[in-house]
């Protein structure tokens, strides 16, 4: 048994996981705040979209982000200015699959939170002076972070289990981008039981504390915010 | 101090609004009407937190004109909403602090004051979520006076409390009285409130200002539709005049007379409000020399309106002031009393209500 190999694809996720779920944050949460607050007909068109992923099939989106990524796409051009060829089967490819195929579990708890606050806390702190921004930080995010937390934390559980889209656009290169579920694959096909075994139970253990630990901090801000 | 000036057009599915207002400043107008008049889009137009064509304008600062439209947090308001939305992730003193934070110099009103005001302190240890309904809407008024306004906003900050909280909260508005020198406008549909706490009414109906000014020229008139009721009152301001120790009368100049009520009224020239209901005035044609009565002013009968087979309500001139009695109609036939006619009003009831600003 080579436990040895099991550092690096631990590693490449937990190092994908938190960096998707960073950008996520940055990303995910302003869109959630549009999709709460405009009050403009298209929006949940805009919203559907987002939503994709949670019905396609990963390997549809893995072709598609392929594509994107490739030589050919949008993706190549990009890796081309840092002077590579292509954003497919690299890290930064893999960050860009899973930010997409992870945004609805982002976007959706925050949204939730943003539309149960409703108009009144914001019109208070307009009332007293706040603007646009000031009213954002310092009223819709802190009451909004029981939604935020646990859209993290399903964002960053979602890309530490996902297969199928990695498996596209990743290409299983050993320390790049194989990550823990392709690893696990691995185990599994070539009889590596021993090893398999430890990762599929350390992800129980894993998730159990992710899972427990967020329960908790929920109930905790939620009780403040009531 | 400025004066507010507002006019405001347009429509919101079938409600049309089309009102003109002006609200004078170190008094408290109340906006009064029945639910759909369209008192909170007035109030919210005021705030700029609804967008309505027309004017609006604080003194000299410009908030609302044809072309221009300052936003909310630009304009120097305190709102007190309906329900105290206080801020659930911060303390009772950050909600406090939060427009204290953001208020362009100079600070006026401060922390103490405020606390010391809306009787605060208390409360600056506890957590927003186990204060009951009438402290929280205490820490909203502290929060709106905090935030240094030029103007006062209430949106019906009593209607959503129990009787009790209403009692327990009543004399921080009233303070608001003998401290603020700013307009206050008050959005109510409660009489009582209106009579305890409004210097001036602006009545709303439909969209449309139907009437408006002082307070008792209100309750008397016809406008507001109050006087026929059971409980309609006049509601004077007076000034304590003298305390007469060895009766234990306070004696009270109200529009040029004077009234006598039992106990200590206040300080000598305080000002107080009084509420005269209309069915503790009975009418005299002679002065009546036996009686029990303190209270029997000369008066002149302006007008006469029945309010039931038996009854009907007299609006009397008193010296400078007017005031309601219900009698019967009967005794007004017996009596021959008709409009134009000197009578004596005989006065069984005064009681006191807050001080007006002193």
């Amino acid at each position: 048994m080579a436990f040895d190999d099991l550092a690096a694809p631990i590693g490449l996720t937990l190092a994908l996981a938190a960096i998707t779920t960073l950008v996520l944050l940055v990303l995910g949460v302003p869109i959630a705040w549009g999709l709460a607050r405009w009050r403009w007909g298209g929006k949940e068109a805009v919203a559907a979209v987002l939503a994709l992923p949670l019905v396609l099939p990963p390997t549809v989106l893995g072709f598609y982000l392929l594509l994107l990524l490739g030589p050919s796409g949008p993706g190549g051009a990009l890796a081309g200015m840092f002077g590579g060829r292509t954003l497919a089967f690299s890290f930064p490819g893999l960050v860009i699959g899973s930010v997409v195929y992870s945004l609805p579990f982002m976007v959706q708890p925050v949204r939730n939170a943003f539309e149960a606050i409703g108009e009144r806390p914001l019109e208070v702190a307009a009332t007293l002076r706040a603007g646009p921004w000031d009213r954002f930080f310092t009223v819709a995010l802190p009451l909004a972070r029981a939604g935020i937390l646990s859209g993290a934390v399903l964002a960053f559980a979602h890309t530490v289990g996902e297969f199928g889209v990695v498996l596209m656009i990743g290409g299983n290169i050993p320390g790049q981008t194989k990550v823990l579920s392709l690893a696990m694959y691995d185990y599994v096909e070539g009889l590596h039981w021993g090893e398999a075994h430890v990762l599929a139970a350390g992800m129980v253990l894993f998730s159990f504390l992710v899972i427990a630990a967020t329960m908790l901090i929920e109930r905790r801000l939620r009780r403040v915010a009531e | 101090m400025s004066d507010l000036r507002a006019a405001f057009r347009g429509r919101r599915g079938d409600f049309v609004l089309d009102a003109e207002i002006a609200v004078p400043a170190a008094c408290i107008t109340a906006l009064f009407g029945p639910s759909g008049a369209g008192k909170t889009s007035v109030l919210r137009a005021i705030a700029g937190l609804e967008r309505f064509d027309g004017k609006c304008s604080l003194g000299d600062a410009i908030w609302q004109t044809d072309e221009t439209f300052l936003v909310p947090h630009r304009r120097a308001v305190g709102y007190v909403f309906q329900e105290a939305s206080l801020f659930a992730h911060l303390s009772v003193a950050d909600n406090l602090r939060f427009g204290l934070r953001r208020a362009a110099p100079p600070i006026s009103f401060g922390f103490e004051a405020a606390v010391e005001l809306c009787g605060l302190a208390a409360l600056l240890g506890r957590s927003t979520p186990e204060l009951s309904g009438g402290e929280r809407q205490r820490v909203a008024l502290g929060r709106a006076l905090l935030s240094q306004p030029r103007l006062l906003l209430l949106d019906e900050p009593l209607s959503a409390l129990d009787r009790g909280a209403r009692d327990e909260i009543m004399p921080y508005f009233e303070a608001l009285h003998r401290t603020l020198t700013i307009p206050v406008l008050l959005v109510t549909h409660d009489i009582a409130e209106v009579e305890r706490l409004a210097d001036r009414l602006i009545l709303l109906r439909e969209g449309r200002v139907v009437a408006a000014g002082p307070l008792n020229d209100l309750l008397v008139g016809d406008a507001l539709g109050v006087k026929q009721a059971r409980d309609a009152a006049s509601v004077l301001p007076g000034q304590v005049v003298a305390f007469h120790a060895a009766d234990g009368l306070s004696e009270i100049a109200v529009g040029g007379r004077a009234l006598l009520v039992a106990g200590r009224a206040g300080r000598i020239g305080e000002s107080v409000r009084v509420r005269i209901a209309a069915r503790d005035v009975s009418l005299a044609a002679t002065r009546p020399s036996a009686t029990t009565i303190l209270n029997v002013l000369s008066a002149t009968i302006l007008a006469i309106a029945p309010v039931s087979d038996a009854e009907a309500i007299v609006t009397l001139a008193l010296g400078e002031t007017t005031m309601l009695a219900r009698v019967t109609r009967r005794s007004l036939r017996q009596l021959e009393l008709t409009v134009g006619a000197e009578v004596f009003a005989q006065i069984k009831g005064v009681s006191l209500l807050a001080a007006p600003r002193g």
